[in-house]
């Protein structure tokens, strides 16, 4: 093992381990969050599908008589 | 964060880079367990052929390997500050860790290559039983080697870490666990959702292209 470097080499690497968590943690956070925003799409189209069919089963029932 | 750099004494060996510890030995712990919890979610999902326990394997698999990436990368960051080398390949705790990353790199090829998703989850979990018991076995084979290059952390003959490091070393390494149960729970429920909508999908709509569900290394629940 090498002899312990001076505070200030010593700091680059620290700081180097300690960003490379940090970056993982935030890109898997930020694919996460794609996702999300995806299936938040998909949730406002199904929504549509569901209104445009009511609209449809309304539409085709038959009107009731006016008196 | 606090604790590491302003209540963890400076180590009298490696002096400040040591700080890596704190963040590289957690994280190894906690993606080896991890590896481990998704051989104990396979070894469930065969016995009761529930599809949330492949799920769960999976999960906790995928996120362990996001860690071990990180393990990779630290150990290696420390490795070129304490030694000298970005990596050294007589250290059998760095290459038996590379070698447990590369046997579960091959897990979503192995569970992308398997269309039925019936045999993919059995064939999932069989691997993860057998990769998860490699693991410790792996670990305790690298305890049992001669050479002691790699830092001990837990136990020494020497004697433990001082308390100050010891607190600190706890604490990180139950933010580490709860970070991976957090990342697991945000996961999983994001997999559920997407699968609600695929079956609400395939309810809805008249469009058979619409509804077809490609291939995919994840579970289908």
């Amino acid at each position: 093992m090498l002899p312990a470097l001076p505070l200030d080499e010593a700091g680059k690497y620290v700081a180097g381990a300690y960003l490379v968590f940090l970056a993982l943690v935030l890109i898997y956070v930020a694919i996460m969050a794609s996702k999300l925003s995806r299936i938040e799409r998909e949730v406002v189209e199904l929504a549509e599908i569901v209104e445009r069919r009511d609209e449809a089963a309304a539409a085709d029932r038959p009107r009731e008589p006016v008196a | 964060m606090a604790l590491v750099f302003l209540y963890a004494p400076l180590d009298a060996d490696q002096g400040f880079v040591q700080k890596i510890f704190y963040v590289h030995v957690p994280m190894a712990i906690v993606a080896l367990v991890g590896l481990m919890a998704g051989g104990v979610f396979g070894v469930m999902h065969l016995r009761t052929r529930d599809a949330r326990w492949d799920m769960r394997s999976y999960v906790t698999i995928h996120i362990s390997i996001v860690l071990a990436v990180g393990v990779l990368v630290t150990g290696s960051i420390w490795a070129r500050a304490s030694w000298g080398h970005w990596w050294i390949w007589d250290e059998p705790m760095l290459v038996s860790f590379l070698i447990v990353f590369l046997l579960y790199a091959t897990y979503w090829p192995l569970r992308f290559s398997i269309e039925d998703s019936e045999r993919q989850a059995r064939y999932a979990s069989v691997f993860a039983i057998v990769a998860g018991a490699f693991v410790p076995l792996n670990f305790a084979a690298v305890r049992m080697a001669e050479q002691f290059v790699h830092p001990e952390t837990l136990a020494t003959t020497t004697g433990g870490m001082p308390p100050k490091m010891g607190l600190t070393f706890l604490v990180a390494l139950l933010g580490m666990g709860l970070l991976f149960i957090t990342l697991c729970k945000y996961e999983m429920a994001s997999k559920h959702a997407t699968f609600r909508l695929r079956s609400l999908r395939r309810r809805l709509s008249d469009d058979d292209d619409f509804a077809a569900v490609g291939r995919s290394a994840a579970p289908q629940l």
